[in-house]
């Protein structure tokens, strides 16, 4: 049985109202125990016997399904540590909806650490969404270091959506991506928002091995307050390939941002190109808001909703 | 009506104060069309942004309909019913178009209603309604979808900022043709910045300002010729004053 709480993290993170939608795959962790599981047509989750964790197999072909394997940590406190692996199988193509929120009522750390690691077959396409969200009245802190490794077969694509608005004090992200075939596409959305004295560091790495494969990495992120955000965004381009990463942030008060972009070339076809952009708000851009009658509040509010959409 | 009274702007600069208005006062009735052309550097954009409230007035009055706008900030003079269309509009990553006109609006619109306020600046309404308003639009589009921002605004007094820059001939066509509507309706009050004779021609006013001043004022026929023969001598008579020539 979930508590509300409990719901109420499942709705922000994984859309799901009372409860899971029926014949999809579905896992639902709380606390680091299992408390829900459901099983899809083509996709089966089973325990991990030898650690923490769950396997997650997606037949080849599979196509529209959804998988849920949302996250809850409501017990001030704990610590919990998962690993998730993904088989998709060649052609298949599928959602997968993971998110961890955090509920903190202690003074002690809560703590989430996952570690998701998808094998995409060949011509598999994954849209992977992934948020992250803390609350709650304690003063301890919510910390979220997610891990998610990538290895793409030929033709294969991802698209990784992930996201972090608020809540969550501490995180420290690593994205591996490895595009081993030919024609493998790997695009990343990411969002974050830090206020507070939250930190955030997000590492990044993707390898272009396969011939023609591509890359697209947009990060959008807001600082606000005491915060601190770093990124080390890297691209390396093994073959004829292309990648393209832009990262934009927007500061406020006191933050400070911090974006250390690397990019490689390591064969003469490979095309690979980076922008990064840090600065507060334009001026213009509140004035403009304004003259259509909202206030300043209102408008800096516009602002970052559609910069961080 | 809107009515200026003695306004004086000046900036700061590294040598001092600069004075960019210098005592402007106007009477503009309620439902008329005003153009304001001149110079560039004359102070017609300073003029807009001081009625809006985006410059302070150094002194003088701004009233709208009995109403004293002067010690007004932006937000209250847009409630207060006056609407400005940028001459260089910011551009804002993530923001939709159809997010913008139903900021101005401030409402909700239906697909259709915001297709129209496209269409009447002579953009396809379904290529742009779900764009971003950013660095992919070029200048002429951001311009005519600020426009759409004013119409959908629907303020009594409407300030235009050289609303042709960057626009093709076509879509100016389309737009002289919205402000003639726009004009027809009566309740709108219209001020236009512009150097394009179509829209002077369709002024009951022309408004000629030039060095921080009002230098003649009168209908299209009077104005236009002044300007022409100077466009020809490519050298500012009207300034000659100032200095600047
Ligand atoms: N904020 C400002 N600070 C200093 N000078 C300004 C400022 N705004 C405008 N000016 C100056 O005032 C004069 C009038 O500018 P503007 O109103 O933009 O003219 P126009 O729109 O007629 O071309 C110009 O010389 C311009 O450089
Ligand atoms: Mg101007």
């Amino acid at each position: 049985m979930l508590t509300d709480i409990q719901k109420q993290i499942l709705a922000r993170v994984a859309d799901m109202k009372d409860t899971a939608p029926a014949h999809t795959a579905v896992n639902i962790r709380t606390n680091g125990q299992k408390a829900y599981r459901s099983q899809g047509e083509h996709i089966k989750i089973e325990s991990k016997t030898d650690r923490d964790g769950i396997d997650i197999r997606i037949d080849p072909g599979t196509k529209g399904e959804k998988v849920y394997i949302p996250v809850v940590v409501s017990a001030s406190g704990f610590q919990d540590m998962v690993y998730n692996d993904f088989y998709v199988g060649e052609g298949a193509d599928v959602e997968i909806i993971a998110g961890c929120g955090i509920h903190n009522d202690g003074c002690d750390e809560s703590r989430h650490d996952g570690i998701h690691t998808f094998y995409l077959e060949k011509n598999a396409r994954v849209t992977y969404i992934e948020r992250h969200y803390g609350e709650g009245s304690g003063t301890g802190k919510n910390v979220l270091n997610p891990q998610t490794v990538l290895y793409l077969k030929q033709g294969a694509t991802v698209t990784l959506e992930t996201s972090q608005i608020g809540g969550v004090d501490d995180t420290k992200r690593y994205t591996k991506i490895v595009c081993e075939g030919a024609d493998s596409e790997a695009i990343i959305h990411e969002k974050l928002l830090t206020q507070g004295d939250q930190t955030a560091v997000s590492e990044m790495d993707v390898i272009l091995n396969g011939e023609n494969s591509k890359t697209r990495v947009i990060s959008r992120s807001v600082a606000k307050e005491n915060s601190v955000q770093t990124f080390y965004p890297r691209v390396e381009g093994n073959n004829a390939c292309f990648g393209h990463v832009s990262c934009d942030s927007i500061i406020m008060g006191n933050a400070r941002v911090k974006s250390i972009p690397a990019i490689a070339c390591n064969h003469v076809d490979a095309g690979l190109m980076h922008e990064a952009a840090i600065g507060k708000i334009a001026g213009e851009q509140i004035l403009k808001l304004k003259t259509l009658g909202l206030t300043d509040a209102e408008a800096e509010e516009k602002i970052l909703e559609g910069f961080l959409r | 009506m809107l009515e200026l009274k003695n306004l004086c702007v000046s900036a700061q600069s590294e040598g001092g104060k600069t004075e960019i208005l210098k005592n402007i006062s106007l009477q503009v009735e309620s439902g008329k069309f005003l153009v304001v052309t001149g110079p560039n550097g004359g102070g017609k954009t300073t003029l807009a942004r001081t009625i809006m409230g985006i410059m302070p007035a150094e002194s003088g009055e701004i009233v709208l309909d009995g109403t004293d706008l002067t010690d007004l900030d932006i937000t209250a003079r847009a409630k207060a019913g006056v609407s400005y269309a940028f001459q260089q509009p910011p551009r804002f990553k993530g923001m939709k178009v159809k997010d913008l006109l139903e900021i101005a609006a401030g409402k909700a619109l239906r697909l259709d209603e915001s297709c129209a306020f496209l269409t009447q600046v002579g953009l396809c309404a379904s290529d742009y309604i779900a764009r971003d308003v950013d660095g992919s639009l070029s200048g002429g589009e951001v311009k005519r979808i600020e426009i759409a921002t004013i119409l959908a605004r629907g303020s009594k007094l409407m300030i235009f900022d050289e609303p042709e820059a960057g626009i093709d001939l076509w879509s100016f066509a389309r737009l002289t043709e919205t402000f003639r509507q726009l004009h027809a309706r009566g309740d709108v009050t219209i001020i236009i910045i512009s150097h394009q004779e179509r829209i002077i021609r369709l002024a009951d006013e022309v408004l000629l300002i030039a060095g921080g001043q009002i230098r003649d004022r009168g209908p299209a026929d009077k104005i236009l010729p002044m300007i022409l023969s100077d466009t020809v001598v490519g050298c500012n008579m009207l300034d000659q004053e100032a200095g600047r020539c």
